[in-house]
């Protein structure tokens, strides 16, 4: 009955970090850091 | 970069294979950066800094191997040469927490979160990362031993010490919050947990 308790409150721990993980991943990824990945990539065409 | 135009060509589509797959990881890399910096906008100077890195060494990335895995890699040895050469250090995992917390963009956030989050601010660096990685970024242990650069039974440890650590925490309520109702963070977790269950 323990153990079965301590499962379910670790299965509710490991939902929530996800949940906290997925709502940084779900954010608009600010424009910055595609325009460093275009900048890289006038540098790559300048070198070729 | 080549004289060849056939060669060069194909340069240039791995080039963009990669940079679609780069761009693809972002979030996850912000996430990442997040949990181990904390305060969000150095959360992103972090994550910049891998993404070009990685961009960068894009030649030595071996195309059809796991890039989350690489890139993931490359942000955390970013993360601990940078706090190398910072003598705040001890001071930092504390303060992250505090303002992350302030710095919740929602404040109609559950409360659990919040607690989630300094629960989470108490476990040793190593312990935290490796939960993460496992335990919300979708990695398998021997990918989140790689990461890491440790063995994977140290993972498996890690993480459940992690488990435990957090358990105790937050049943017991011993994170730092002003007026925080202690025993309470794993009820609403718990009821959290419920409301999830019911709609599946």
């Amino acid at each position: 009955m323990a153990l079965e308790e301590a499962r379910l409150r670790q299965q509710a721990i490991g939902a929530k970090l996800r949940q906290m993980f997925d709502e940084i991943v779900n954010e608009p990824v600010p424009d910055e850091f595609l325009d460093i990945l275009r900048r890289g990539d006038a540098r790559r065409t300048e070198k070729g | 970069m080549n004289p060849h135009p056939e060669a060069r060509q194909a340069d240039e589509d791995r080039d963009d294979t990669f940079r679609r797959e780069l761009v693809s990881l972002i979030p996850h890399l912000r996430a990442f950066a997040r949990t181990l910096a904390g305060d969000p906008t150095a959360a992103d100077d972090l994550a910049q800094d891998a993404m070009v890195k990685a961009w960068d060494a894009r030649e030595s990335f071996e195309m059809g191997t796991n890039m989350k895995a690489w890139t993931f890699m490359i942000l955390r040895n970013q993360f601990y040469s940078e706090k190398r050469r910072s003598w705040r250090q001890s001071q930092l995992d504390q303060e992250a927490a505090e303002r992350t917390l302030v710095a919740t963009d929602d404040p109609a956030a559950p409360v659990a979160l919040d607690e989630l989050r300094l629960a989470l601010a108490m476990l040793p660096a190593e312990q935290r990362e490796a939960l993460i990685l496992v335990g919300a970024g979708g990695f398998a242990y021997e990918e989140a031993a790689e990461i890491c650069g440790c063995a994977v039974g140290t993972v498996k440890s890690r993480v459940s010490r992690a488990r435990r650590a957090l358990h105790g925490i937050l049943s017991r309520g011993d994170y730092q919050r002003d007026g925080a109702a202690a025993g309470e963070a794993m009820g609403s977790i718990l009821a959290h947990a419920e409301r999830l269950s019911t709609v599946r």
